[in-house]
């Protein structure tokens, strides 16, 4: 008994949109959500630059930069999940449980590395569990994650009570905050163009990646053209779960306090930069430069709106805003063009559309 | 067809038959579960239970809690869900602080129907963009979360509402009982019995069950399913605009972080309460219930030892536990009836 | 079972979608360019940058309302420029993400009442090194991360009122239990310490039974009040050294069974206190005056900047109504003793 449909919507007339292949390869670039996102974030860097005072200096970049890593760093996995059609919630209780589990471990006495590699591993069975109830047990990834961001959440504020763990080891505090060479790009940014390197090519150039979005788009037929739909999705929230504890350790040495509320609401920040980057909610649409131009866009707005003694509740406003304007746009889009192409109006679309 | 053997009709067995349904159902199981906890935390401790005080904190605390859970079992039952109810509450129980403080001399009831007016509008806010736009409520509902209380922590600035800004009156409403029973209490069980009936005997309540169970098959049907889910938010919100009437009533003191959090207690209440989160069934009694049973666990657990930090964890391994469930009997129930079938 | 797709076209997703991020761009950036202007800019031009900003443990405290009022007098006074910015919860990151803005913005100093003793040194000290200002109040750092420490009263002397009233309201025997803010407060633990220390040492019929945090949230501390009676029946008497728990929990015990029996004494503001003392709930408590306290730290900031004093020790200041002020050992000043609230005094404040 399996449903065809994304469990997260819940309706069965999904509307997705398409690259169309018809039209030359400077206008499918250029014209795109993901070009709109890359054309916003210039657009804001710009006036921003103009408008804020202190906003154009190194140190602000720096900051940002250091500030915007963790979402950076989540929304790689995040965003194949999301195309598949699932959803991972407690991506931000699994930072926080491997922040407790690297402030414990390194308060007990063990190397502040070794302590980083056991978080890691609690970070990939904290995913694997959540893969294990989706995809063996069957049970809808919306659930399942709510229940595991309490569960987690829970177990990282219970094993640490409200004490902050907040004595690590000097030079890997200042390691995390150097920068590189005399410029004010932070070292830790190379980590990230990695793993995006890494995951732009295992989405975009290989046959699990093509395997992703074939699932998003119909997991039925997916499974019968060959592809293993139960393990693709395992292994993607197990990454998911990994990423997690990754930027968990980041955010604990970053700040030099492990938590149990570390980085609570995090998961906001990532989805919407990942649904404001071009992929749609619905599974089977999107592409990750999009999604990195999305979280710099929030970043930049909130650097932005923090320099300018706006308050973070605001910035919360607006993020929160621009999730909900970001789904609803391409809803709303989509209905507009049916209407434009109803028979009678005006019809769009290439020559090779008619048949 | 195969000849199905009639029941018979005598009143004997069909209460038997009564009985046989309700030792089985959900919510029996979980109220056994409540009944448990209590006697255990009582044994621990008689203070629990056999003191004015701990009598009524037992009914007083979940209550508010209970409201929002109600609200939530509707948006859940329609395959939805709204995740912003803890901001609602934020917002309206600064909106209770801030209307007496600013009016004085406005009746109580005014300001009742204030909170729920807030409410209700916030909810269909939210309702409009899903049942409209057709998106998932989960995006929505995330997304209005941090908007609502980003909008409540601007406007509450670094102010606070202190108890001593309210009228006796009203503060009196949070902790005075009716025959030991907390008046708080008392709204949210007659909310409770309102929504109760209605889900079960109002065409508008059973047709919410069906949009749940397959909202294709309902649109083919005929039945208003926009109309339907916008209602159910609006529910919802409202609900947890009473909520947060009610909160400022017991606490008196309100700032801006309200509420924060208990939009994954309502959640959790209902899964528990046998609410069902690919939608279409469960009962609003279940999620009371359901409320009621880990608001006391959460205050059982200092009782037997355990540390409170572990409320949270507590909560996480109830809900897994419960859609797990959930899931074991529907393959069950499936597998059976495909055996049936096949006979 | 059949999923509808449409090509939508490009353009009119990229142009929609663009100008909506365009317009909230320019909307945000068009309201911080109108509020930036007379709040975060420092003094431009002239010798001194006196922008100075306050960042106490959280918002929405009504103990530090009043200090950062006092702070915000000072600053008028000698024409600097005020603004306050604290996370809506007392945790020690949200602290670091207002100062390292600050140190974009290049204040001239910062008065911080510190949600940790060491988890912002890295902070603080990029802000030192970028030329700012830090000094601590109320609630200290380490000493080698920032300039100067305010102290509202010698610890010893916070921690000794408050158990004397306790003993003094229990009889001096029977249980107690401590109802603190967050667990990591610098200024709680210590009090805590030497309180424990009194006790053990003068108190011996005392037994101290359970610590408790409040995380400095009123819900959370009426809350752990209520679980504290439930849990030891035989509680006779709690301490809360922070304002927003001692005002919790008096709420509390004023509809609750034990009023009269559960003694509460602590730190508290005479405006939140003022009806648990007239109708009983509360005995006495103690206090020193927040707004001195901040006033004091705005005017040891001003000396900071201007290089009047450099905070070694033997430094003098001018503190303006409040006379002047001589720094200590480990760069502290003092402020001065506690003062203890009761029915007969409680009607001459206001704060």
């Amino acid at each position: 008994m399996t449903t065809t449909e994304s469990v997260i919507t819940g309706n069965k007339t999904t509307v997705r949109t398409y690259k169309d292949y018809g039209r030359p390869l400077w206008r499918r670039l250029l014209i795109s959500r993901e070009a709109a996102v890359i054309g916003a974030l210039i657009l804001v860097l710009i006036v921003s630059n103009s408008t804020v005072r202190n906003f154009g200096t190194p140190i602000t970049f720096y900051y940002l930069l250091l500030d915007v890593l963790p979402i950076l760093l989540i929304a790689l996995p995040m965003t194949l999940i999301i195309i598949t059609g699932e959803i991972d919630l407690s991506v931000a209780s699994t930072m926080g449980l491997s922040s407790v589990v690297l402030g414990i471990l390194h308060q007990g006495g063990l190397p502040i590395e070794q302590a980083a590699l056991v978080a890691l591993v609690v970070g990939a069975v904290a995913g694997a569990i959540n893969g294990f109830l989706i995809t063996v047990v069957g049970l809808p990834s919306l659930a399942v994650t709510i229940g595991t961001l309490a569960l987690y959440r829970g177990l990282a504020v219970g094993i640490l009570g409200t004490t902050a763990v907040t004595d690590f080891t000097k030079s890997w505090k200042d390691f995390v905050k150097s920068k590189i060479g005399d410029s004010s790009i932070p070292t830790v940014i190379l980590i990230f163009i990695v793993l995006a390197i890494i995951f732009i090519v295992l989405l975009h150039f290989t046959p699990f990646g093509r395997g992703v979005f074939a699932l998003g788009l119909n997991d039925e037929a997916a499974k019968f053209s060959g592809i293993n739909v139960e393990r693709t999705k395992f292994i993607l929230f197990v990454l998911s779960g990994l990423i997690s504890a990754l930027a968990g350790i980041y955010y604990t040495l970053r700040f030099g306090t492990a938590r149990g509320d570390n980085a609570t609401g995090l998961e906001l920040s990532v989805i919407a930069a990942v649904l404001l980057g071009g992929v749609s909610i619905f599974g089977g649409r999107g592409a990750l430069p999009g999604v990195i131009a999305g979280v710099l866009l929030i970043g930049t707005l909130g650097s932005a709106l923090r320099l300018a003694s706006i308050t973070s509740d605001v910035i919360n406003i607006i993020t929160g805003t621009l999730l909900v304007l970001s789904v609803v746009s391409t809803s709303f889009l989509a209905w507009l063009h049916k209407k434009r192409t109803k028979p009678g109006g005006k019809k769009t679309g290439s020559p090779a559309a008619k048949s | 067809m195969t000849t199905t053997t009639q029941p018979s009709t005598s009143t004997g067995s069909r209460l038997l038959q009564g009985l046989g349904s309700f030792a089985r159902a959900r919510e029996t199981a979980i109220l056994l579960a409540l009944v448990i906890v209590i006697a255990i935390a009582t044994i621990k401790n008689p203070n629990f239970v056999f003191s004015n005080d701990g009598f009524r904190n037992l009914l007083l605390t979940p209550s508010i809690i209970m409201l929002m859970a109600v609200g939530q079992a509707v948006v859940i039952i329609t395959r939805n869900v709204d995740l912003s109810v803890g901001s609602t509450l934020g917002l309206t129980a600064y909106l209770t602080g801030r209307l007496f403080i600013d009016v004085p001399g406005i009746p109580i009831i005014v300001v009742f129907i204030a909170g729920i007016a807030l409410g209700a509008f916030l909810g269909l806010i939210n309702g409009a963009l899903i049942a409209f736009a057709k998106v998932p409520a989960l995006v929505i509902t995330l997304g209005t979360l941090y908007a609502y209380r980003g909008i409540n922590v601007l406007w509450t600035g670094s102010d606070r509402i202190n108890a001593s800004d309210m009228p006796k009156p009203f503060l009196a409403l949070g902790t005075q009982t009716i025959l030991y029973i907390p008046i708080l209490t008392i709204i949210a069980v007659i909310v409770l019995i309102v929504a109760g009936w209605y889900l079960r005997n109002i065409r508008g309540g059973r047709e919410l069950y069906a949009i749940g169970s397959d909202p294709a098959a309902a649109n083919l049907y005929g039945l208003k399913v926009t109309q339907r889910v916008l209602v159910a938010f609006v529910v919802c919100g409202a609900l947890a605009g009473l909520a947060g009437v009610l909160y400022t009533a017991r606490y008196g003191t309100v700032n801006s972080q309200a509420g924060a959090g208990y939009e994954l207690d309502a959640v959790g209440a209902a899964v528990i309460g046998g609410v069902a989160i690919f939608g279409g069934s469960g009962t609003v009694w279940g999620a009371a219930i359901g409320a009621y049973l880990l608001l006391t666990i959460n205050r059982a657990l200092p009782i037997l030892g355990v540390q409170d930090f572990w409320q949270r964890a507590v909560v996480g391994i109830l809900i897994i536990g419960a859609i797990v469930l959930d899931r074991v009997l529907a393959v069950r129930t499936a597998r059976k009836l495909v055996e049936a079938r096949d006979k | 079972m059949f999923q509808k797709f449409s090509r939508t076209s490009g353009v009119a997703r990229a142009g929609a979608f663009a100008a909506l991020a365009v317009s909230v761009a320019l909307v945000a950036t068009g309201c911080s360019a109108g509020t930036s202007d007379p709040e975060a800019s420092g003094g431009a031009g002239g010798d001194a940058n006196l922008a100075i900003t306050f960042v106490p443990k959280n918002l929405g405290n009504a103990y530090f309302d009043t200090s950062d009022a006092g702070g915000k007098e000072a600053i008028e006074e000698f024409g600097g420029t005020y603004d306050e910015q604290a996370p809506a919860e007392g945790t020690p990151d949200g602290q670091v993400s207002f100062i390292n803005t600050l140190t974009q913005q290049q204040v001239g100093g910062i008065a911080l009442s510190a949600n940790d003793p060491t988890a912002l040194c890295d902070a603080v000290n990029e802000a030192r090194d970028a030329g700012v200002k830090v000094v601590t109040f109320d609630s200290d750092t380490s000493a080698d991360c920032r300039d100067l420490y305010i102290n509202q009263a010698t610890s010893e002397g916070i921690a000794k009122v408050q158990v004397d009233l306790i003993a003094e309201q229990i009889g001096d025997a029977g249980q107690v239990a401590i109802l603190s803010a967050t667990a990591n407060a610098t200024n709680q633990n210590a009090w805590i310490e030497l309180m424990k220390a009194d006790l053990e040492a003068n108190h011996p019929n005392i037994e101290l039974v359970d610590t408790v945090y409040g995380d400095d949230d009123d819900q959370t501390s009426f809350d752990k009040t209520e679980a504290l009676l439930q849990t030891y029946p035989d509680l006779k008497g709690i301490i809360s050294p922070t304002t927003v728990g001692i005002a919790a929990a008096a709420r509390y015990l004023q509809t609750s069974d034990f009023k009269g029996k559960v003694q509460l004494t602590g730190l508290g503001t005479p405006n939140q206190m003022r009806d648990y003392v007239t109708d009983g709930t509360v005995t006495a408590f103690a206090l020193w005056n927040p707004a001195d306290l901040g006033y004091l730290a705005a005017y040891a900031t001003k000396a900071l900047i201007e290089g009047t004093i450099t905070g070694a020790e033997g430094d003098k200041f001018d503190a303006g109504k409040l006379g002047e002020y001589t720094v200590d050992a480990d760069g502290t000043v003092l402020l001065g003793d506690p003062y203890t609230f009761n029915k007969d005094n409680i009607g001459d404040f206001d704060f």
